[in-house]
């Protein structure tokens, strides 16, 4: 009985292959863009992961200052000498030929040594300690070895290294960053003798079972990726769901027959999941395999984004994880289920008797549309509850969420109503025939068109945000590089001599000096700045106290970039955990961490040691500085920078920033594409019997080819008028709520119409595309396929 | 004369061996004569109506409708005709479903612009209708789809009305009814009917007969009214 009545159940399919293609297809690909962003997530995680393994440190507590700074040699030698049993890192970064290193430099003597011995796994130094006491003996991945050339290091090849670090002896590490008093943070010891005095007070001990820093800045930003991969994912789903609804209401009668036949109802349930879970493993399958191709595909420009904005190395090899394809199979399962669940419940209360109803689409769809109606209201009511009175990234993406499946709940009602508005517009027969054809064809086509909504209101709604944020950086980087050539030299000495040579011959020298602080736990850097026009004029300040600059001129207190001052919810007139007053809030774009500026004094009081080697030059003629520089101190590469190349090279960080979104809005589109065009196709075979009257009373097949293509284009018109306004909510919500939680900025809001007419335009394509192949068909169909629609023998 | 059909032949290559549905039928009627075409199922009857209303195309012989030989018009004459000279009744109504019975009344007149609201209106009163007007076909019942079937083919005026079992879907009551009002409203449009019956009852009531056996006229003759 099972056998056959999988058989019975599976000869649906077989009757209706555009239909499993629907299923098979929108499951896949539903399953391939979450599996992807997913991929690409668990890739991100893992090398931060390995980074923060650079240092395994996470057992053990971490001895900070309070106000960020760094320790010098002596507060150690200090705190050794009260008893406790502390060992001192260095951390920080070197860019050197393209290489951007994370170097760490360990004190092998003071190091617990269950950390060193994991540190030194598999090196050379497992066999002893003595590699990494050699003089100037560096641990590092082979692909990183470049960055090194120049340095007088001994470099030891480790494969199983984490891209993008390198472990030596503090000495060695302090050397490479300039650095030779620093201490970063001393790692505390599980076992601790007795009676210990306690900390100093301006010391801090923090746990070491927190995520690391990068894990922490660029966990926004995955959520984000996750966001884009659950819409996606949705819209696939949308498909499933009309796929499987669908078949439920063709297969009416099927069931009954078997049911009277004497399956249990029970029975019928079990293989109609057997099936569904089939179906499942295949698409969910192959949404695995496109889901790897598309993280592969997406993956370097991600890993240049991460870098770009948080400093964060990935390494560009993708792996099959289980995290990702497993969590990618449990989706098609779970989305299937979902997509399903409607009809099982359906079938468990099919009355026996209940009639294979000839216009099923229409019946399915009245069904479906009351409680899509109710379930829209209610998720506005929550969008509205989440604006109003939810807080952070979550509140943001929920907001998103509900706004958007119940506009997309709401499409088919509103649809219903323009074309019923167009109908009662039209003249004569054959136009008042298409707009009520057209209104009759919404049940079958509604699921591909509410994917058409939410591919195109995200189109619009993240270009408005890239546009907006596009438009505003350029604004921003006119402000923020208004000097005319910048300058990087290797030595503070070698600087020194360059500097007084160009301020006698009449160029202005801005130095660019900064230090590494923690504020709030999480990296942040502080700048020192002269007092100087090209500030005062074009700083891109937020908010600010009465003479800003001024004040900071005469030390009394900080400017702090806008993500700073958002995450800490901090503005004018308060005070910094480092304890100065905040003057200003600027803009800051392209950049996640914190800055903190202060004055060139009072940054050389807090840090006498650090002396500037990069500068800002003002210059008339900045071409002929740029040829002095070269001819006379031989500078070369990026020593020397005009402002031109540095907003070329911010502008191409910025475009690769928002590449990965864009491609996930391309393949949400063209999932939408494809949905127009499964469910037309699907459609075809049933319209038959619609359109062979309209032929008989005198049309031609080519004449309703076109009409048919024409109801094509007129639904994706009309959906794409709908996305226009949600579309705009979504970019005002990515822009006010999101990106301020992902990023820390928040960013003014401008329209790009000549934008939403190309993609209006493109969608247009789309949809002409999706609908020709259907509309060849149907002028290709032979008379006597049209005749059997008023065929007595039938 | 409005249809001479001489030596008519229709072949289907379907398999190996073509095969052939209708062979040499001939036959004509005039102005408003009504004719019934008999046979057995799978006799050519239904293949003949198409044939005559251009659905389909003949393999040999004559075709004409009102003068126009229409065997070898192309594509768009034929659909030109089927909107101004012909009307087309189908056993299963095929009304469209996504019009009101207004709509669908007024659908094929207007097509062909010639809509008559007031010749609508009163064909949807003759034959019942005036209460549904403003329902969809699904709302009403098998007999008054057919009547809406009737008042579509006639609101246009057509010259031939070509009617596929038109009553073979109703109880005979029913039945009985809608043929006569589809005989009486196209005496008064002044069209004439080729009508595919099995029904004996229903072909008495044309003035001429046609029975067809596999693809051949078998037999033809004038028929007498049913009391």
């Amino acid at each position: 009985m099972t056998r056959l009545g999988l058989i019975a159940l599976l000869s649906h399919w077989r009757r209706n292959p555009w239909q499993l293609l629907t299923l098979i297809a929108g499951l896949a690909l539903a399953t391939a863009l979450w599996c992807g962003v997913q991929a690409i997530n668990a890739e991100a995680r893992a090398s931060y992961d390995k980074a923060a393994d650079v240092l395994a440190s996470g057992a053990f507590n971490a001895m900070r200052k309070a106000d960020g700074s760094a320790f010098s040699t002596q507060d150690y030698v200090a705190l050794r000498r009260m008893g406790w049993q502390v060992s001192p890192v260095i951390e920080g970064t070197i860019e050197r030929n393209d290489h951007v290193v994370q170097l760490v430099g360990i004190e092998p003597m003071t190091l617990p040594q269950s950390l060193l011995e994991r540190e030194t796994a598999g090196t050379e130094a497992a066999r002893g300690n003595g590699t990494l006491l050699q003089a100037r003996a560096l641990f590092v991945h082979p692909d990183d070895a470049a960055a090194f050339t120049e340095e007088n290091v001994t470099l030891h090849l480790n494969a199983q290294r984490p891209v993008g670090t390198a472990l030596g002896d503090i000495a060695t590490v302090q050397g490479l960053l300039r650095k030779p008093d620093e201490i970063t943070r001393l790692i505390v010891d599980t076992v601790q003798p007795m009676g210990l005095p306690p900390i100093p007070e301006t010391y801090r001990i923090e746990s070491g079972a927190g995520q690391t820093d990068v894990a922490r800045l660029t966990r926004s930003f995955h959520l984000n990726l996750t966001a884009f991969g659950l819409l996606s994912f949705a819209v696939g789903i949308f498909i499933v769901y009309g796929a499987v609804g669908l078949a439920f209401e063709q297969r009416r009668g099927v069931f009954r027959t078997l049911r009277a036949l004497g399956m249990p109802v029970r029975r019928l349930m079990v293989l109609l999941a057997l099936e569904l879970g089939v179906f499942s493993l295949i698409a969910g399958g192959l949404g695995v395999a496109l889901g790897y191709l598309i993280a592969a595909a997406l993956l370097p420009d991600v890993a240049a984004t991460l870098r770009g904005l948080y400093g964060a190395e990935i390494t560009g090899q993708l792996q099959l994880r289980p995290a990702w394809w497993l969590s990618g199979l449990g989706m098609a399962f779970a989305g299937t289920g979902i997509a399903a669940a409607a009809a099982l419940i359906k079938l468990a209360r099919l009355p026996l008797l209940s009639f294979n109803h000839p216009r099923a689409m229409s019946m399915h769809a009245l069904a479906s549309g009351r409680w899509m109606a109710a379930v829209a209201c209610l998720l506005f009511v929550s969008g509205f509850a989440f604006a109003l009175w939810g807080e952070g990234l979550f509140a943001g993406f929920a907001l998103l969420a509900c706004l958007l499946v119940g506009a997309a709940f709401c499409l088919p009602a509103l649809l219903a109503l323009a074309l019923q508005a167009a109908g009662r517009i039209s003249r004569g027969a054959l136009a008042e025939w298409f707009w009520a054809d057209s209104r009759q064809q919404l049940p079958g086509l509604s699921m591909a068109l509410m994917a058409l909504l939410l591919a195109m209101a995200a189109n619009i709604g993240v270009s408005t945000m890239v546009s907006s944020f596009r438009l505003t950086f350029t604004g921003y980087l006119d402000q923020r590089l208004s000097s005319e050539l910048y300058l990087r030299l290797d030595t503070a000495d070698q600087a020194e001599i360059v500097t007084s040579d160009l301020v006698t011959r009449g160029v202005t020298v801005l130095p660019i000096i900064s230090e590494e602080i923690r504020i709030a736990g999480l990296p942040a850097e502080i700048y020192g700045v002269r007092d100087h026009a090209t500030y005062r004029e074009n700083w891109p300040i937020l908010a600010a106290v009465p003479d800003v600059w001024d004040q900071l001129a005469a030390d009394r207190g900080a400017l702090i970039n806008e993500q700073l001052a958002r995450r800490n919810d901090l503005g004018p007139g308060d005070a910094l955990p480092t304890g100065d007053p905040v003057l200003g809030v600027y803009s800051d774009y392209g950049n996640a961490a914190g800055q903190v500026v202060i004055s060139e004094a009072e940054f050389a009081r807090r840090y006498p040691q650090k002396r500037a080697v990069r500068f800002g030059l003002r210059a008339d003629d900045p071409e002929a500085v740029a040829q002095y520089l070269r001819a006379t101190y031989g500078l070369q590469g990026d020593a020397l920078i005009d402002q031109a190349q540095l907003k070329a090279f911010s502008l191409s960080v910025f475009e690769r920033t928002f590449s990965v979104t864009a491609a996930l809005n391309l393949l949400t589109l063209s999932v939408a594409g494809l949905a127009i065009l499964i469910s037309l196709l699907t459609l075809a075979t049933l319209r038959l019997p619609q359109l062979a009257p309209v032929w008989a009373l005198g049309l031609t097949r080519r004449h309703l080819a076109l009409l048919e293509l024409l109801r094509a284009l007129c639904l994706a018109a009309i959906t794409g008028l709908f996305a226009v306004p949600l579309g705009l909510m979504l970019a005002w919500v990515l822009l006010a709520v999101v990106n301020v939680e992902a990023f820390g900025w928040r960013l003014p809001m401008f329209l790009f119409p000549a934008e939403y007419l190309q993609l209006g335009i493109l969608t247009l394509c789309a949809a002409l595309l999706a609908a020709l192949w259907p509309a060849i068909r149907l002028a290709r169909t032979p008379p006597d396929r049209l005749l059997r629609v008023f065929s007595n023998e039938r | 004369m409005v249809l001479n059909i001489q030596h008519l032949s229709k072949r289907y290559d379907t398999g190996a061996e073509p095969v052939e549905v209708l062979t040499d039928v001939s036959f004509e009627l005039d102005g408003t004569e009504t004719l019934a075409l008999e046979g057995e199922s799978g006799s050519g009857k239904s293949t003949l109506l198409h044939l005559v209303g251009g659905l389909d195309r003949a393999s040999g012989g004559l075709i004409e409708v009102d003068g126009i030989d229409i065997t070898s018009l192309p594509d768009g004459r034929t659909a030109q005709l089927r909107r101004d000279t012909v009307g087309l009744i189908f056993q299963q109504f095929n009304l469209i479903p996504s019009l009101t019975v207004q709509s669908n009344i007024a659908f094929h007149a207007r097509l062909a612009g010639r809509h008559d609201p007031d010749w609508a209106q009163y064909l949807a009163t003759r034959i019942g209708l005036q209460d549904h007007l403003q329902k969809y076909p699904e709302a009403i019942s098998g007999g008054q789809q057919q009547r809406v079937a009737i008042a579509r083919a006639l609101a246009a005026r057509p010259k031939l009305l070509l009617a596929d079992e038109p009553t073979g879907n109703l109880d005979e009551a029913t039945a009985d009814t809608v043929l006569g009002l589809m005989l009486e409203s196209a005496a008064e449009a002044g069209t004439a009917i080729l009508m595919v019956t099995h029904s004996p009852r229903q072909a008495a009531r044309m003035q001429r007969r046609l029975t067809l056996s596999r693809g051949r006229v078998q037999r033809a003759g004038v028929a007498v009214a049913a009391s």
